[in-house]
């Protein structure tokens, strides 16, 4: 497949409400690859872009029971087997006393997955990504919705997009270079 | 339930989180401004000089500690945690307000804390970094501190992991990590803020490296949301857990006053006290100053004096129950220890933190006291001194009379308990107003979704 000529075009909105409602109509139209960009979250966003379920959980999940299991068997190798001392007869597995520690590195490797997980699934530290390209898209980070439509798009056609995207109360429609 | 919604707007439009009259780019601008803007307060300038001043102080006790040893405290035996545990103590419960704001009320859906949570955090970090201080400098030989973690080593020995104190390790290292991830994840697309709109190239650089990115698409925040939840819901157990642990060092301990199970909440209380007495003592006068009282408004004062008020009643009930306690038991050594701490040597501390702790905070009731800064500002200070105090006479009045009178020894802090100590103050002082001045003080992105034109309206059907 060659490269499309340009990456995408991208339409410039005031407030939340039109950026929402521009996303569903673009997704009634049949535009699959699009995102949209807003200085704040926006739950229906999520919804109106047919967005898939955050994995995050999972990797959390994932991650809190290695630390759990980490911090339980790390105690049980040095308190058994590798340092055992002998208290008074007291038995060498004593499983109450490694709670704390257990728990205390089942948080610590599961806040890691979370993090990490977060930067992964959003393919950040991302040094370039062609939307910087528009000077406008500074405001994104300030008080402007943005919506995009990617050139990669079966149904994406140039003028057909645009025309599209300027009739959906935008302020601004403009293309997005690679 | 649309009565319901009604009454829930009503109630809203009476006493907003955010003051009426801001939008998406005046709030950006205004709490961008403090950190892009060229000229800096005189306030900021006198109040950092203040905490590089200290900070010399503090760097100047340490040095004079690694030459000559511990033995420049007061510290002798019986009573050898003296300043430094109490300072740990003391730091470590400031520190839990802020991981309640940013953690707990997230979880609780109190939207108001998202003007003070940002700060609130960094106040977590910063008060972390000086109880850390203490441990590590009461060591005596600091730089050996990984001996306390587990690791093959040729001396063939390895940590006691039934002791409190080895759970304090990881329990304290846990936290600080924690409290750092959950800070910076909430800090990314504010930097990204910073980054779009620093004038200068070199500023535009840095913030730009350390937003990694974030252009704040649509996946970028479902994924952060998710995130910032599952982080609340770590972070809320383990900041119980962390003061929980801290207790633990005295409860599993056999010395009278101290080996008793109702610690944990009690001391739980009184972290999340003065934690929201340093919340107010640093929120106070930083709206005034920086003219942030349309985002830090009276409400978040009044709220977190409601929140002190509450805590410090526990305390005050905890207090109490450990005086029954100590009759209660019929344990001598149990009730002598309570008689000494009234009546012995340490008696006017004793009374100063009643007095600090259980009787000034009652002003809070009045809303008059509430709603006006000043009286605000002066009763958290008072709650400060008074749960350092609470933290001394706890460590140092129970270590000095215990079951030997042969044993009995007094506590006299050195200059140099007091130089670290206050070198502390310095420390965080240093930092906190570094990071008032690099960072934004208030979480951009959550105020914008305070103001009422963030809420998407849904096309009638």
């Amino acid at each position: 497949m060659t490269r499309p000529p340009i990456y995408g075009v991208l339409a410039e909105f005031d407030n939340p409400t039109s950026l929402v409602n521009a996303a569903r109509e673009a997704r009634v139209r049949g535009y699959k690859k699009l995102d949209a960009y807003s200085p704040f979250p926006i739950e229906a966003l999520t919804e109106a872009l047919h967005l898939p379920k955050s994995k995050l959980p999972l990797l959390v999940l994932i991650g809190g029971i290695v630390g759990g299991l980490t911090g339980y068997l790390m105690q049980y190798y040095v308190t058994v087997i590798y340092f055992p001392i002998n208290i008074g007869g007291r038995p060498l597995h004593s499983w109450p006393m490694y709670i704390v520690i257990t728990f205390e590195l089942t948080v610590l490797f599961a806040a890691l997955a979370a993090v990490f997980g977060l930067l992964a699934l959003c393919g950040l530290p991302m040094p370039y990504h062609p939307v910087f390209n528009i000077p406008r898209f500074a405001l994104a980070s300030r008080n402007r919705f943005f919506l995009c439509i990617q050139a990669t798009d079966p149904l994406f056609d140039r003028q057909a997009t645009e025309a599209f995207l300027e009739s959906l109360d935008a302020r601004e429609v403009c293309e997005v270079a690679h | 339930m649309a009565d319901e919604k009604q009454i829930v707007d009503e109630e809203l439009q009476k006493s907003p989180v955010i003051a009426p009259g801001y939008t998406f780019g005046t709030v950006t601008d205004q709490i961008a401004s403090v950190v892009l803007t060229r000229r800096t307060p005189v306030f900021w300038v006198a109040c950092f000089a203040a905490g590089f001043a200290l900070l010399l102080v503090f760097l100047w006790a340490v040095v004079l500690l690694l030459v000559k040893g511990v033995g420049i405290w007061g510290i002798r035996i019986p009573v050898a945690w003296g300043f430094a545990i109490t300072n740990f103590v003391w730091w470590i419960g400031i520190g839990h307000a802020g991981t309640l704001i940013s953690a707990i009320l997230l979880l609780l859906n109190q939207t108001w804390r998202n003007s003070i949570n940002r700060f609130a955090e960094a106040m977590t970090l910063f008060a972390v970094a000086c109880a850390g201080m203490f441990p590590l400098l009461h060591m005596g030989r600091p730089w050996l501190f990984y001996w306390m973690f587990p690791y093959p080593n040729t001396m063939g020995v390895q940590p006691q992991f039934r002791s409190p104190l080895v759970w304090d390790v990881f329990a304290v290292s846990t936290y600080a990590t924690v409290s750092l991830l959950f800070w910076f994840v909430g800090l990314i697309p504010d930097l990204a803020t910073l980054r779009d709109r620093a004038g200068n190239r070199w500023a535009r650089g840095v913030y730009g490296i350390l937003a990694m990115g974030w252009r704040g698409s649509a996946r970028h925040w479902a994924h952060h949301e998710v995130a910032s939840l599952l982080l609340a819901g770590l972070a809320t157990p383990l900041v119980l857990s962390v003061h929980t642990v801290v207790s633990f060092d005295f409860t599993v301990a056999i010395v009278p006053g101290w080996h008793s199970t109702f610690f944990p909440p009690y001391f739980v209380a009184g972290a999340i006290y003065s934690g929201f007495a340093m919340v107010l003592v640093l929120a106070i006068p930083l709206r005034w100053v920086y003219g942030l009282e349309g985002l830090i408004t009276a409400k978040h004062l009044e709220n977190s004096a409601k929140v002190m008020l509450a805590t410090g009643l526990i305390v005050a009930y905890a207090y109490m129950l450990e005086l029954f306690g100590a009759w209660y038991s019929g344990n001598i050594y149990e009730s002598a220890a309570f008689l000494n701490r009234m009546t012995g040597p340490y008696a006017a501390e004793y009374w100063c933190l009643i007095t600090c702790n259980i009787l000034a905070p009652q002003v809070l009731w009045f809303k008059k006291v509430r709603t006006k800064p000043v009286f605000l500002f002066m009763s958290s200070v008072v709650v400060l001194v008074g749960m350092w105090l609470e933290r001394f006479v706890i460590i140092v009045s129970s270590l000095a009379q215990d079951y030997l009178v042969s044993s009995w020894r007094m506590f006299h802090p050195t200059r140099w308990d007091w130089a670290t100590y206050v070198g502390t103050i310095g420390l965080f002082t240093f930092l906190f107003f570094l990071f008032i001045r690099l960072l934004p003080m208030i979480s951009i992105f959550e105020v914008r979704t305070l103001l009422p034109q963030a809420k998407v309206e849904e096309a009638p059907e």
